[in-house]
């Protein structure tokens, strides 16, 4: 069977969507945090197919990009949660409604 | 523009215009804490007037006529001049003002010493004055229009000047009120002017007019009868005659000031100055309504008691007196008699005030009797005063009233003249009541019996009055207005105006005749009388003539009623419809979405990720799904 780029934005897509149902529906901040990891390589993953089916290497400059700015983002969010957890004893979203009225 | 004569000290006018305005300045922003200071620099202010207005008019004579202005606002093709306007009317009138202002502001000094709000009062004083000049020197009708109304506001300082007495702040409203609805009037007929005839300078108009260049038209009645509504406002001439009365809650030197020398005759003044505006109509109704004035007038003084509101209604009478003469085309009567008026009714006023003065704050004339012992130099000038108001030969009010008679003689207005001849006989009457009543038969009050003459300051001016009052008539008044409004008048010697009634015997009979019969009247029912038989004999008509023919009660419950019940209306709109429902609606729905959108915010990440990517999906089927 023949792959071609089709093939690759399907599992781009289906990888996107696992993981934005991850963010809405998990609970814990944990799994909602690598739901959101699983969006961002759906995106690299869709972008390096693009590049190598294009033959253009702006895809591929791209995913460097997102890789960089991901692994510090990944940083300064776990910290966060971190410091969350220390303050509420919770890692569950239902416990942080502090931004309600 | 027009070719004028040289003028010699030609900055004197506009040094008599200003001074008072700046001795209102002085006092209001650094004297106020002085009395002396104060009451001496309004006194100087018009004093000083007055002498540079004696040099001005010698330097260039009564019969000179000329214009010294400055352009003050352009607007489009409106140009509006500040200038001042000299010529016999307004030098004769400067002369009135500062001179008969002068006497009451020295005056003033005596009466007003114990008031600890003298510098105020003096400063008011001087602001009137400003006003009441420019009126008299304004070269157009914008400008005269701003010191009317200055004029207007002046008139309320002064008359609410006890404003702690409530009905002083009352009286004070009425007369503001009243004349602004004469004003409106005036400033309509002013637009009119200025929109049919595309100017406003009096001098302008009035070659433009005489040469036929300019013409009111069909309009002319109505922008007449409109121009006279500031007049009927000012001049206090039926329907608005009700402020003057009322107005006699200011202190006496106001009275004597505005209600009888000069705010009450600038209608009179502003209808001679325009007189080449009016048309034959327009003048019929304006004689109409000042002689009916002058009869309504005199028929009320008949039956009041307080002595300032007697000469406050002899005052009305004679200013109808004055507007009637105006429509009967008798320039030259109606400003003649306006000079004498202002000699003698401003002397009747100071001649009440000292007595006021000198019976210690009570005005009823029941209370008062045998003053003629206890304050003799008040007694002889109020008798001087008194005779030139009936018309006495050879007092000034003879002349100018004798006058008035002719010209309605001469008009062929038989019944205005025979209102004229009667309402001579009621002021006799009404005149010699006061007198009788107040000098003369035995003290009624304690009050009386201990009454004392007034100090020097505030009979000097009493007696540089009755020097006018009695010689007024003879003098060349007439000589001045006469060149004004007739052309090739001829002047008259003094002993030619002496005489000058016995030419034209039937009015001057009638006149005398009216004097005499009024005169025997008052005498036969007053003369040591304790209490007013009047009412008594006349009944009904009595009390109608005391409660003013109910003109107030009439007014309440009409204009003001209807006025009430449209401020009602309006504030019922505005609280409920405005406020309520209009603002209430936005206020209302603004609250209720911000309440209903609040339930969004649950605080839940989930929730606003999910709303998020609805978003996000709704974009992209709008952008790229099309």
């Amino acid at each position: 069977m023949h792959v071609g780029l089709h093939h690759y934005l399907f599992v781009s897509f289906l990888l996107f969507s696992l993981g934005l149902l991850g963010v809405i529906m998990r609970r814990n901040l944990l799994v909602i945090y690598m739901s959101l990891e699983l969006m961002l390589n759906s995106a690299n993953l869709a972008l390096v197919s693009f590049s190598r089916f294009n033959h253009k290497l702006d895809g591929q400059v791209l995913v460097f990009f997102i890789i960089t700015v991901a692994a510090a983002e990944v940083a300064v969010g776990l910290a966060l949660i971190v410091a969350l957890y220390r303050k509420r004893q919770s890692a569950h979203v239902e416990d942080l409604t502090g931004m309600k009225l | 523009m027009f070719p004028f004569p040289e003028m010699k000290y030609e900055l004197f006018p506009w040094l008599i215009l200003f001074l008072p305005l700046l001795s209102v300045a002085v006092i209001t922003l650094f004297t106020l804490r002085s009395k002396t200071v104060s009451s001496l620099i309004s006194i100087g202010a018009v004093v000083t007037g007055f002498v540079l207005t004696l040099l001005f008019i010698n330097a260039n004579g009564f019969q000179f006529s000329g214009e010294t202005s400055t352009n003050w606002l352009s607007i489009g093709g409106l140009q509006v001049d500040f200038g001042l306007k000299l010529d016999a009317l307004s030098l004769m009138m400067l002369l009135v003002v500062t001179g008969v202002g002068g006497a009451i502001h020295i005056y003033s000094y005596g009466y007003m010493h114990d008031d600890r709000s003298m510098a105020r009062f003096f400063a008011f004083l001087s602001l009137f004055t400003f006003s009441m000049l420019g009126i008299v020197l304004a070269n157009n009708f914008l400008m005269m229009f701003i010191f009317w109304e200055l004029v207007g506001v002046s008139s309320y300082l002064l008359i609410g000047f006890w404003f702690e007495k409530p009905s002083a702040g009352d009286a004070a409203k009425k007369a503001f009120i009243t004349n602004r609805l004469g004003d409106f009037g005036f400033l309509f007929g002013i637009l009119m002017v200025w929109g049919l005839l595309g100017s406003l300078n009096f001098g302008v108009l009035q070659s433009g007019i005489a040469a036929g260049t300019l013409a009111l038209g069909a309009s002319a009645t109505l922008a007449g009868l409109l121009i006279f509504c500031g007049a009927m406002g000012k001049s206090a001439q039926f329907p608005l005659h009700v402020w003057l009365p009322d107005a006699m809650e200011g202190p006496t030197p106001v009275s004597a000031l505005i209600h009888a020398a000069t705010m009450v005759a600038a209608g009179v003044y502003m209808l001679c100055r325009t007189l080449f505006l009016f048309n034959a109509g327009s003048l019929h109704v304006i004689s109409y309504i000042g002689g009916f004035t002058a009869l309504l007038a005199a028929l009320m003084a008949v039956q009041q008691n307080d002595i300032k509101r007697i000469i406050a209604y002899s005052t009305l009478s004679q200013l109808g007196y004055m507007v009637m003469t105006v429509g009967l085309n008798g320039p030259t009567p109606a400003m003649f008699h306006l000079t004498t008026h202002a000699f003698f009714k401003a002397l009747l006023f100071l001649a009440a005030g000292s007595v006021i003065h000198g019976m210690h704050h009570e005005q009823d004339i029941w209370q008062m009797g045998n003053l003629r012992k206890k304050m003799p130099v008040t007694f002889l000038t109020f008798t001087i005063g008194t005779l030139a108001l009936c018309g006495v030969p050879p007092f000034s009010g003879f002349y100018s009233k004798d006058a008035i008679l002719a010209q309605a003689l001469a008009q062929k207005s038989y019944l205005l003249f025979g209102v004229g001849v009667f309402v001579a006989a009621l002021t006799t009457f009404y005149t010699f009541r006061l007198f009788f009543v107040v000098f003369m038969g035995r003290e009624k009050s304690k009050a009386a019996a201990h009454a004392h003459e007034s100090p020097l300051v505030m009979t000097l001016p009493l007696v540089a009055l009755a020097v006018f009052a009695f010689a007024g008539g003879f003098i060349g008044i007439t000589n001045n207005f006469g060149s004004q409004f007739i052309p090739d008048h001829e002047a008259l010697s003094v002993a030619q105006q002496l005489t000058e009634p016995f030419h034209n015997l039937f009015p001057m009979l009638c006149g005398l005749g009216a004097v005499a019969a009024g005169l025997f009247l008052a005498y036969s029912l007053y003369n040591n009388a304790a209490t007013d038989p009047l009412p008594a004999k006349l009944g009904g008509l009595a009390t109608a003539m005391k409660n003013k023919f109910y003109f107030d009660e009439f007014y309440e419950a009409t204009f003001i009623r209807a006025h009430d019940f449209l401020a009602a209306v309006a504030d019922w709109l505005d609280r409920w419809i405005l406020e309520g429902a209009i603002i209430g609606a936005i206020r209302g729905g603004t609250d209720l979405s911000g309440r209903a959108l609040r339930l969004a915010q649950t605080g839940n990440l989930q929730t606003y990720a999910f709303l998020f990517v609805i978003g996000v999906a709704l974009l992209l089927y709008f952008v790229l799904g099309k």
